[in-house]
């Protein structure tokens, strides 16, 4: 016999009236009513969306932000209703979409174990059973007595996270619950996790965090402005949820203005500095881009007899990834006169890993002992690869497999 | 809609009712945080108001001489007004005040309601102590009828419930609603035969006093005076043959369950996102 989906989600369409005015006031309903004007505005959030998720599936669920997948968890959650269509779930369902829902500041860290657990439908006699495994997975035994307004929010998390997991019901939905927390907890939180796809449990997923969404969820679906544009294996949601946000992205900034730190003799100025592929002006780059080529323009003032010029790329944590200048690559530069001008373009290989990185040019003379202009980020630009890895570079590359025959 | 199979009903409920004990144990413990006397203010609070009222009615004001025991008679009413008066206001926030909780679980809103009333009726049982200790001290004789007085109370929290069920879910829209209840509260304070007995305005016109009488709370709150304190309570029966009048605020507090559970249902499930 076929087991029924854990969630099946038929044709659900949510809209919410967004008010121009606060207008809960009885005052404005009249005036309104009055003028025979909508006091409000109906903002379609879902629609139509369809899909089912199987018994001890893994799914994710993808999208923008204000694409509508919060809605929709609160949907399958039950806390909205939608305005047509149907959500039918078979089994018992975590109520949580945040953690801590329902803390009170007020209440001592011991009051509000129970009352956490009362919404979880746990009593005090289950949750006293309890008490001491939650305490010491939060390592909060000295704080239990103190009110929870003295608590660090990292130690509500910790607290509220390690009610969250006693739940034990077939279906657990979970929001972003990982973009809090220290590494440590992190790891807590992906334990977790694996522990839950072991059990065979069903769980529902929403994050922006494609290597998370990758590593845990089986299936998916991705979603853009209240559609779903794709669903099916996670590998191919994640794929066209970066495609997308490579085309959405590119518009948006190329060169980072304004508030840059630079420094140096101004000889030689430095007048941008820009990412392209295959003459592309890009900020965003994927696998498809084998190339980024970064152009540098300058301005001379000054005379100067065969400067050298170079760049710097450091990725989000401050890392140098990469360093290379005119110098070290032997290239020949002219000496140059006040009103030259001209570019110099690097064409690196796109060897980067998934991540944002910022590219700091520089110009100096041949001792290296005076700088002409230094402009640190002066230039920003992202990498999404579609191939997984969590090393530093991210390159295309083969692997052959061969088994030996014993025989042979 | 419905979402659940018939034995996840039962898991619900049960879970309902741990939810619903932890909110009130929650109220209460928060009720009186962060002061010195603590749960003592649930009975000196009331302590105080007699006092009050005792020297006010009992030695300056002097309209109730004609009945016996009344400035325990007073209490009793005003006391039995603050529960309704706490019960209908707790209730009428009460969806708004928990709006975090809404917004993000999915669970049935009426606990949070019945929460708040609840409070409230633990409230009551904490004046009625002092109620029953001054009976005690001024001597008071109990009838058979002081076996009837639950059943005032229980009149009275059902129609502060269902008002705290309309209350409620109306505020969520029309905060204009918390304001509207605090006047109309005051109205009826005076319009209820609370402060003065019945005989006052009976002297008066009959026929007010009877109209009087036909509100709920007003009926209930002379049943409870005439079964625990004294028979010399004016109440409905007494003053109103006609068995359709006598069963008028009784069939009104019916239809006004009625309605407000139909209303509040209907509105419920929009809670989470008008909040």
């Amino acid at each position: 016999m076929a087991t029924k989906p854990a969630i099946t989600v038929e044709h659900v369409k949510k809209s919410f009236r967004l008010p121009h005015e606060r207008a809960s006031g009885l005052k404005q309903t009249i005036v309104n009513f009055h003028k025979r004007q909508r006091g409000y505005e109906q903002q379609q959030v879902l629609k139509n969306i369809s899909f089912e998720i199987k018994q001890g599936e893994f799914f994710g669920i993808v999208g923008r932000n204000g694409s509508g997948k919060s809605t929709l968890l609160k949907l399958l959650a039950g806390v909205y209703i939608p305005d047509s269509g149907r959500v039918i779930i078979n089994g018992s369902l975590t109520p949580f979409i945040e953690l801590g829902v329902g803390f009170n500041p007020e209440l001592t860290g011991r009051e509000n174990v129970f009352l956490n657990g009362a919404l979880l439908g746990f009593n005090r006699q289950e949750m006293t059973g309890m008490y001491q495994d939650i305490v010491e997975f939060a390592e909060l035994e000295q704080f239990m007595d103190q009110k929870l307004k003295n608590y660090s929010s990292g130690m509500q998390v910790r607290l509220a996270f390690s009610i969250a997991i006693r739940a034990n019901s077939d279906i657990l939905l979970l929001d972003e619950v990982l973009a809090v927390g220290d590494a440590i907890f992190q790891k807590k939180c992906y334990d977790y996790f694996r522990q839950l796809k072991k059990e065979g449990r069903t769980v529902v997923f929403v994050s922006h965090d494609i290597s998370a969404l990758q590593e845990y969820c089986d299936k998916g679906i991705l979603i853009e402005k209240g559609k779903i544009v794709t669903s099916g294996d996670i590998d191919h949601v994640t794929n066209t949820y970066i495609e997308l946000l490579n085309e959405t992205e590119e518009a948006a900034h190329q060169e980072k203005e304004g508030d840059q730190k630079r420094w140096g003799s101004g000889d030689i100025e430095i007048t941008s500095t820009r990412t392209t592929s295959q003459n592309v002006k890009k900020a965003i780059f994927s696998d498809a881009d084998k190339f980024i080529d970064v152009t540098v323009k300058y301005q001379v003032k000054k005379p100067v007899e065969k400067p050298i010029y170079g760049i710097t790329i450091f990725d989000a944590v401050g890392q140098r990834v990469f360093v290379s200048n005119t110098l070290w690559l032997e290239k020949h530069t002219d000496d140059v006169i006040p009103g030259d001008h001209g570019s110099i373009t690097w064409s690196i290989p796109n060897i980067f890993n998934t991540g944002t990185f910022t590219v700091s040019p520089a110009i100096a003379d041949r001792s290296g002992s005076n700088t002409f202009d230094w402009v640190e980020e002066m230039a920003e630009f992202k990498v999404r690869k579609k191939t997984r890895s969590n090393a530093i570079i991210n390159v295309d590359h083969e692997i052959v497999v061969t088994k030996e025959d014993q025989s042979s | 809609m419905l979402r659940m199979d018939i034995p996840l009903i039962h898991a619900m409920s049960r879970r309902n009712r741990i939810l619903l004990r932890e909110l009130i144990i929650t109220d209460f413990k928060l009720r009186y945080q962060g002061s010195v006397l603590g749960y003592l203010w649930s009975l000196l609070k009331p302590l105080m108001l007699f006092s009050i009222l005792y020297v006010v009615f009992g030695h300056f004001l002097r309209i109730g001489a004609d009945v016996e025991h009344f400035p325990i008679y007073l209490l009793l009413g005003v006391v039995l007004w603050g529960f309704f008066a706490e019960a209908t206001t707790n209730g009428l926030i009460s969806i708004v005040a928990r709006g975090d909780l809404i917004r993000k679980i999915s669970f049935p809103k009426y606990i949070i309601v019945i929460s708040g009333t609840i409070s409230a009726l633990i409230n009551l049982c904490f004046n009625l102590v002092i109620v029953f200790i001054f009976m005690a001290f001024a001597g008071v004789k109990l009838h058979a009828s002081a076996l009837l007085f639950p059943l005032a109370v229980i009149e009275i929290y059902i129609l502060a419930l269902a008002l705290a069920f309309f209350l409620s879910a109306t505020y969520v829209k029309y905060r204009d609603i918390g304001h509207i209840w605090e006047v109309v509260l005051q109205g009826a304070f005076y319009a209820t035969p609370i402060l003065y007995p019945v005989s006052l305005v009976a002297a008066q016109s009959e026929t007010a006093a009877k109209i009087l009488l036909l509100s709920p709370v007003a009926q209930a709150i002379q049943d409870a005076r005439y079964t625990l304190i004294t028979h010399q309570a004016d109440t409905l029966y007494s003053m109103v043959q006609n068995p359709l009048f006598i069963a008028i605020p009784f069939i009104s507090v019916v239809l006004i369950s009625l309605m407000a559970y139909l209303y509040f249902r209907k509105n419920a499930n929009y809670f989470a996102e008008n909040i």
